[in-house]
């Protein structure tokens, strides 16, 4: 067992029409070598056996794939730290005594749930308006090794891919906005001659829903770049930019 | 085009932004060629600068283009001020702490503050000298024009005027730091060689203009 004791301030919400607070609660025998999220394993261990209820925060593959873990770590999404998800920061990052602030992602698209857990399926809807290929499944499908990709666009279609959909950027933002997202998803396809056919259609109608769900506007001021868990860069945010314009323009 | 042409989605209301500021940010080189004419304290220099003045005003082509800046002001700023509403609606609930300084400049958070800084030193300026050159009963000079040099230098002799003005300038040198190479990124123009180009003249860009049109009044009210 660690011996780092750490006093832990926390968002506690019971439920999405609870106001919520701020809640101050002290931690013990935590390890440096543990990860931010087993530091709350054992916080809630220790908060369930004196029969209180334990915080709830949302984790699945906890080894930095899945995006599922959030928390908004003293001031910054993920915590310090860079190119890491929450599960991927451990705790040799803080020092024996810190006093850690943890909030929700906050923004009017992603409600809370309850505590720590937020609603993040606005970017399933955002991708759902078109963020696909439509691919013929009648049994015709083309080889897709027959289509010949230069390296450099396959390589930035999936540095684009490697969006895990965590949505640090919109936490981050001071505007909410889901630019860098939803411009990682329209970028690994535009940049593919099989997401050509749609594109026009596709940046139109993935703005319009990313619009609708409520984030906030791109200020440019590349928070999101530097705190996202992937590294996903702000050329996708102006490959976005000139898409939708050309579509704007263009479209009849 | 459709109605998300104009101000209909998100993108839209910052392509504006980005071709209004830009522009704005080219009127500035103009409107400062202008202004360096009054280093010049002479009679001589002060004929020149209400010829200058004259011209400037009843020139017609340089008159339209002036009605084209009216609305792009009114504009940019109108369009600002809605996007800065909406993102403040896009986060309800405020983080107990932030560390913004990890993650952004301080002027790219806060262009709406810098924006309505300008628009507020705008509003004084016209009224002093705009308002004064097209409405006010100015005096005329040895060759007839309308003496707004005379105008100018009442003004420059005030001392809060003075340091009214240079804070402005260095109100606008924030605004001009993020926004100059942030219009570039809105219209979607980025590129691994170009775009550090573009953030270094905006760099220059953001402190020399700024610097030199706050050296205008400095300079006349020492040598007033
Ligand atoms: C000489 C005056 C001004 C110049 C040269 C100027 C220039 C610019 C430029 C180049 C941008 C970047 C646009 C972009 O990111 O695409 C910008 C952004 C902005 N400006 Fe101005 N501006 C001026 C006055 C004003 C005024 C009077 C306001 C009034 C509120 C204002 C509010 C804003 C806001 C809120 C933004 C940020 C928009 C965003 O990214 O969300 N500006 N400005
Ligand atoms: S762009 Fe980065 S920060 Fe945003 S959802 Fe994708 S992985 Fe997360
Ligand atoms: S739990 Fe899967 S990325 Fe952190």
């Amino acid at each position: 067992m660690g011996n780092m004791k750490l006093t832990l301030k926390i968002w506690r919400q019971s439920g999405p029409n609870d106001k919520g607070r701020m809640e101050t609660y002290p931690v013990h025998d935590v390890s440096e070598d543990m990860s931010f999220l087993e530091m709350l394993d054992v916080l809630n261990d220790q908060l369930v056996r004196k029969g209180k209820d334990p915080i709830a925060f949302d984790h699945d593959c906890r080894e930095g794939i899945c995006g599922m873990c959030s928390l908004f770590i003293n001031g910054e999404a993920h915590g310090p730290g860079r190119g890491i998800t929450t599960c991927q920061l451990h705790m040799r990052k803080f020092k024996d005594g810190d006093t850690i602030y943890v909030e929700p992602w906050r923004s009017t698209a992603f409600p809370v749930i309850k505590d720590l857990a937020t609603n993040r399926s606005a970017f399933d809807r955002i991708q759902a308006a078109g963020g696909f290929v439509s691919v013929n499944t009648s049994g015709n499908l083309v080889d897709g090794n027959a289509v010949p990709i230069p390296k450099h666009d396959a390589d930035k279609a999936f540095d684009a891919a490697t969006c895990i959909g965590c949505g640090a950027c919109v936490a981050t933002c001071p505007n909410g906005s889901a630019m860098l997202f939803t411009a990682a998803k329209v970028s690994q396809l535009a940049l593919l001659p099989q997401g050509r056919p749609e594109a026009k259609r596709r940046a139109l109608a993935m703005v319009e829903q990313m619009d609708k769900e409520g984030f906030g506007n791109c200020s440019n001021t590349g928070a999101c770049e530097v705190e996202c868990p992937k590294g996903i860069s702000l050329e996708h945010i102006a490959r976005l930019n000139r898409e939708y314009l050309a579509a704007t323009v263009t479209k009849e | 085009m459709a109605r998300s042409a104009i101000l209909g989605s998100s993108l839209a209301k910052k392509y504006w932004m980005a071709l209004t500021g830009l522009f704005l940010s080219v009127f500035l080189i103009a409107h400062l060629a202008g202004n360096l004419q009054l280093l010049d304290m002479s009679p001589e220099g002060q004929l020149k600068f209400n010829a200058y003045a004259k011209f400037m005003t009843t020139f017609p082509v340089v008159k339209a283009v002036s009605y084209l800046l009216y609305f792009s002001i009114l504009f940019h700023a109108f369009d600002g001020i809605l996007l800065a509403f909406q993102n403040r609606k896009a986060r309800p609930v405020r983080y107990a702490k932030e560390n913004a300084g990890a993650n952004r400049s301080w002027a790219s958070g806060n262009m709406a503050l810098l924006g309505t800084l300008i628009l507020v030193f705008l509003v004084i300026h016209m009224k002093r000298f705009w308002y004064e050159m097209h409405w006010g009963g100015l005096g005329l000079d040895a060759d007839g024009n309308k003496d707004l040099y005379a105008v100018v230098a009442a003004a420059f002799s005030e001392l809060w005027y003075v340091a009214l003005y240079v804070a402005s300038m260095a109100v606008l040198a924030f605004h001009l730091l993020h926004g100059f190479q942030s219009s570039f990124q809105s219209l979607g123009l980025n590129h691994p060689r170009y775009t550090p180009i573009i953030k270094s003249v905006g760099v220059f860009f953001g402190v020399v203009v700024p610097i030199l049109f706050a050296l205008i009044p400095v300079w006349m009210f020492v040598n007033r």
